[in-house]
């Protein structure tokens, strides 16, 4: 063992009350900023998720058409010229969508391509009551590649929305709404039509806005029932890389020249929530690791002071000014290893703790408990975040310590 | 920058240093040009009023402090123009001190406080310093309390084992601050009795500041000094 760090050891002793309350203070710092950020990003990637297994990662669906930029009479530069903002207009519904799914399937990212026909305005029927709903036509087999529908499926068989063409799914708040079970029929009533379809099973999102409104029919039926026997309202896809999406959204849209939404940029309003809720609640928790390096800020100057006379000792024994300033480094060092060691195990287990507290939320995503990530980025950053906190504070008693001149001190002048 | 010592014999030489203390109006002459050598075997003592300057020329020699002007020599080696770290390592090396209140670290123990001079120099293994602990530590008599911390041992027990620190690296220099100022004079008698026999035994200058006539007499040499001169 260096001699620097058997005596940092023994110094740390001086100070034990002190050394204990900078412990503590670094435990819990890093123990509470990993469980916010477990938290906090626990909900946040479930409703990134959620989202992505319910609208894909991203969604094409208007056609961009470039603007007049200027108009001229008499001949450019004769002075009677209109000029307009560059700019483009779109144009609302895919008219080809097959072309386009070939098209996107060459992308590289692209893992699934499923069109998507959605009628609005439409009013269904049960023998309970009557509701406005809208109706999306998929064909089955691409919209379970771009989403999650099957283990959103939460009674009934998609088996049997495959076979029966007039076979429905409907959403789980629609499903209660109505007083709709699995098997119920009831009618749909649009552009004068009136038809009757059977529940084949109840799907479950957790997206309120979605689990109310959504039901879905077999494409060839939307089509039939909402009269567009061509085109599609939208193209849903799924990629490998999700987090991809914004910068492949960019390049479809300048390649198909349809508008291309990611779902960073259709969810930025609730992202930009969660990224807020996070920092916020990592910057209130940062106070602990500061009041820790506060507190190892005062224990070494407190050590410094008392222990001037074993300073000049040992710089009259060859101890250079270097190792003094190491000596009170190591104490915070020790102080700071044990601590976001056990500052870590803490916020394992408190993290733990809260995945098993009972909550049940429905609105943004549905779940029956806290939701937690565990993510090894949580305990590198409350590391970091400790690590620059407290020997930033301990840099200073540190220099003093090394500052400090042994023929002051045994004279009894040093300042 | 380094010059040779006219005599090999000559552990510690200084020629003409001054040095003032305090700041401003306060600020004291309190060295006036003082020359000083000593060889190695022979114990010096210095001696004076209090204020004339002895711990102050300590300091200096011992490299803890800097002089306003003159030359230092440790072992023929100019030491008063160079930088901290190397005034740091000849300290190591060269230089053992004894001080009037011990100055042991108390949170370790007597064996603790004797091998750490040596710990940092590095030039011994764990079980060397070890030994060679133990060996100071049963010269100076306290053999059977290497294991006490320093807050366990007595005024003279502390000074005992500060003076076998002193000897840990084998110092061609002792300089020692009213190494008997704090004892009772059964202690101070066995404490001068130890440090100069162990530094005659190895060959060591020792220089003394001392208030006590009887320790300065029984000294090779004895200086007196005032007004930050000797006379």
């Amino acid at each position: 063992m260096s001699p620097n760090i058997r005596i940092a050891l023994r110094f740390l002793t001086a100070k034990k009350r002190s050394m204990l309350m900078s412990l503590s203070c670094i435990v819990l710092g890093v123990g509470l900023f990993i469980v916010t950020q477990a938290t906090t990003s626990g909900f946040q990637g479930y409703f990134i998720k959620t989202i992505l297994g319910t609208d894909g990662a991203l969604r094409i669906q208007d056609r961009a058409q470039s603007t007049m930029q200027s108009i001229t009479a008499g001949g450019y530069g004769s002075g009677f010229e209109i000029e307009n903002r560059a700019g483009r207009k779109y144009i609302e519904g895919i008219d080809y969508p097959g072309q386009l799914i070939q098209t996107l399937r060459t992308f590289r990212n692209v893992s699934g391509v499923s069109e998507v026909l959605r009628g609005s305005n439409v009013t269904i029927s049960s023998s309970f009551k009557d509701d406005i709903i809208q109706v999306y036509g998929i064909n089955l087999a691409d919209q379970l590649q771009v989403s999650d529908l099957q283990s959103q499926i939460v009674s009934g068989s998609l088996i049997d929305f495959r076979t029966d063409p007039g076979g429905a799914l409907l959403g789980g708040e629609m499903a209660e709404r109505l007083q709709l079970r699995v098997g119920d029929t009831f009618q749909l009533l649009t552009s004068g039509q009136i038809r009757r379809y059977k529940v084949a099973a109840i799907y479950e999102t957790g997206v309120e806005d979605i689990d109310r409104v959504r039901l879905y029919l077999n494409m060839e039926e939307a089509r039939s029932l909402l009269r567009r026997p061509t085109g599609a309202s939208y193209i849903q896809v799924s990629l490998y890389d999700p987090d991809r999406a914004d910068r492949d959204a960019g390049w479809m849209q300048e390649v198909l020249k349809y508008s291309v939404a990611s779902w960073q940029h259709r969810e930025q309003t609730w992202l930009q929530v969660f990224g807020a809720l996070r920092i916020s609640t990592a910057i209130t928790v940062s106070v602990f690791t500061l009041i820790a390096g506060l507190a190892m800020f005062n224990t070494l100057l407190m050590i410094v002071l008392e222990k001037t006379k074993d300073i000049a000792i040992l710089r009259s024994m060859g101890y250079t000014r270097r190792d003094i300033s190491r000596i009170f480094l190591w104490q915070a060092g020790i102080v700071l290893g044990i601590g976001t060691i056990a500052g870590c195990v803490l916020g394992a287990l408190v993290t733990f703790a809260v995945s098993q507290v009972p909550l049940e939320i429905r609105g943004i995503f549905a779940t029956n408990k806290f939701i937690v990530t565990w993510s090894p980025w949580h305990y590198v950053v409350a590391v970091a975040t400790a690590i620059v906190m407290v020997m930033a504070a301990s840099l200073i008693p540190a220099r003093r310590a090394a500052r400090l001149e042994p023929g002051d001190i045994i004279r009894g002048t040093a300042q | 920058m380094s010059s040779s010592a006219p005599d090999s014999e000559i552990a510690l030489r200084c020629a003409g240093l001054h040095r003032s203390l305090g700041q401003g109006e306060g600020r004291v002459h309190v060295l006036r040009g003082v020359s000083f050598e000593a060889r190695r075997g022979q114990v010096y003592a210095i001696v004076g009023p209090s204020g004339c300057g002895k711990s102050t020329l300590l300091y200096l020699l011992g490299l803890l402090d800097l002089p306003d002007q003159g030359e230092i020599w440790i072992n023929g080696r100019l030491m008063s123009n160079t930088q901290d770290a190397e005034r740091t390592a000849a300290r190591g090396e060269h230089i053992g001190f004894v001080f009037q209140f011990h100055f042991l670290m108390l949170e370790f123990t007597a064996l603790d406080n004797v091998m750490m001079p040596m710990r940092k120099l590095g030039r011994l293994s764990a079980a060397e310093m070890e030994a060679r602990a133990r060996h100071l530590l049963e010269s100076v008599g306290l053999g059977n309390k290497t294991h006490r911390l320093g807050t366990q041992l007595s005024g003279g027990e502390q000074q005992r084992v500060a003076i076998a620190r002193a000897l840990a690296n084998q110092p061609a220099i002792i300089l020692a601050d009213e190494p008997t100022g704090n004892l009772d004079v059964r202690n101070s008698s066995l404490v001068f009795d130890l440090l100069t026999r162990l530094a005659k035994e190895n060959g060591q200058a020792v220089v003394l500041v001392t208030h006590n006539p009887d320790i300065a007499s029984r000294c090779d040499f004895r200086r007196p000094m005032q007004d930050g001169l000797f006379v």
